[in-house]
């Protein structure tokens, strides 16, 4: 054992403990922001690949393929520092003056990043409905728009609302990688607080007890949730 | 234009088999650790299941980059010297995978009906042929996509331990990029890179769900 004074002051000592509360209103924000993408590209594309269209079919499965399949860490790279160069040089300089474009590369990275894995879920559901279904409404004379539109979609969402609760807790773990391109939101802070006190072992608790209470909270929020949309006579999960 | 990658290729891939080496160590002790936590979470014995529950639901609402830091500070106190990044992210990734593969475990151990063991039983098998010709096999036929999904993500996960400063694949790369300034080809390359093991993986997994579902076993 090496001699450590342990300091938990600087979890409440200012500047640093607000740090901390900056950095968890940042992770809130980058969590939320993310989501909104996430669950709207998620649906799109989750919906692309199960439908019969094979050019269709083809662009959902491409698009989650690639975004679950390479790590978020070298994606979000990929977007703050290859990002900007692909719109050519000109605007190349435009793009990188911008203030607070990390913030901005973290929401959508992450947003592109968590879509692959809602659109998994949203595939999923889809599949898990019975080809009755489709029958059944097919049979009624609406047309495929309005058979996915009015039945499968609505139908599916509800039936994967407990795994894009994970999902949106997922997101605010992963939100902790936009550290690595300077977003000051939890993780970043705790870092920061080492940097000036050489106490990063009280102030990475003091995170994790932040995570711990976010993760509590928004497993309460989905629980409300997942009741309030709950198929009537489907066993609850 | 593609110097950058071909003249750096060696240093670039030795960072790549970094990545490997630290998967290696985190899936190994990962899934031992792993299996002994999916057993406590299904143990009848209250000193043994609550503080495994503890553990697999504290770590499993915290992210693992804070993980990998908090190790990264803790370290050092507990054995009284600096260590090398890679032990740390080893033991960080260990212990924090254990808590995604024991959840796997026991949801395999889960599945398995009380009907099936006392069918077992009834043919004259004793505990540890039923536990060994029974049990086991089909568990872990039933885990095996999860699993193979799960090494996928630990995999990806190892890029992380980026953080504390490890010459993976993605350390190296930002230092390559710092000097040659071809951002796009260098990280597609990385990317190219992850994507064909995960990719790979995740066709394996399929392949043994559509097997398991098409044999339709109990």
């Amino acid at each position: 054992m090496l001699a450590y004074n342990f300091d938990w002051g600087v979890l409440w000592r200012q500047p640093y403990g607000e740090w901390l509360l900056q950095g968890l209103w940042l992770t809130i924000q980058l969590g939320c922001l993310a989501w909104v993408i996430a669950l709207s590209l998620g649906i799109l594309f989750g919906t692309l690949r199960s439908v019969q269209f094979l050019p269709l079919k083809i662009i959902g499965t491409v698009y989650i393929e690639i975004f679950r399949n390479v790590p978020f860490l070298v994606q979000l790279f990929f977007w703050f520092y290859a990002g900007p160069m692909l719109f050519g040089q000109t605007l190349q300089f435009k793009i990188n003056s911008i203030s607070g474009l990390n913030y901005w590369v973290a929401v959508v990275a992450l947003g592109l990043y968590t879509a692959s894995r809602v659109g998994e879920h949203v595939r999923a559901g889809f599949a898990s409905i019975g080809h009755g279904q489709y029958d059944a409404v097919l049979s009624t004379g609406m047309t495929p728009l309005q058979m996915y539109w009015h039945v499968i979609i609505p139908h599916a969402l509800r039936l994967v609302i407990p795994p894009l609760t994970t999902e949106f807790l997922t997101i605010f773990k992963n939100s902790s990688v936009a550290m690595t391109i300077g977003v000051a939101e939890t993780t970043f802070m705790s870092y920061k607080i080492d940097e000036q006190t050489f106490h990063g072992l009280e102030a990475t608790t003091g995170a994790m007890a932040i995570y711990l209470v976010l993760g509590m909270t928004v497993v309460k929020l989905m629980d409300f949730i997942e009741t309030r949309f709950r198929i009537p006579g489907l066993v609850r999960r | 234009m593609f110097n950058a990658i071909l003249e750096n290729l060696p240093y670039l891939l030795r960072g790549f088999l970094t990545n490997v080496q630290l998967a290696v160590f985190a899936l190994g002790g990962g899934l031992f650790l792993g299996a002994l936590v999916g057993l406590g979470r299904i143990s009848e014995r209250p000193w043994v299941y609550h503080p495994v529950t503890v553990y697999v639901n504290f770590l499993r609402n915290i992210p693992l980059i804070l993980v990998i830091f908090w190790f990264y500070f803790v370290m050092p106190i507990l054995v009284g010297r600096t260590l090398d990044p890679f032990v740390s992210a080893a033991v960080s990734f260990i212990v924090f995978e254990a808590t995604y593969f024991g959840e796997i475990f026991r949801a395999g151990f889960q599945s398995i009906s009380k009907d099936l063991v006392g069918a077992a039983y009834s043919t004259g098998l004793n505990y540890r042929q039923t536990a060994a010709y029974i049990l086991v096999p089909i568990a872990f036929r039933r885990m095996l996509p999860s699993l193979i999904t799960q090494s996928i993500i630990t995999f990806q996960d190892t890029s992380l331990a980026y953080v504390i400063g490890l010459q993976e694949m993605v350390r190296r790369t930002t230092i390559v990029d710092s000097m040659e300034v071809r951002s796009i080809q260098l990280y597609s390359f990385v990317a190219l890179l992850f994507f064909i093991i995960c990719f790979v993986g995740s066709r394996i997994s399929r392949h043994y769900e559509e097997k398991s579902r098409k044999a339709k076993v109990l």
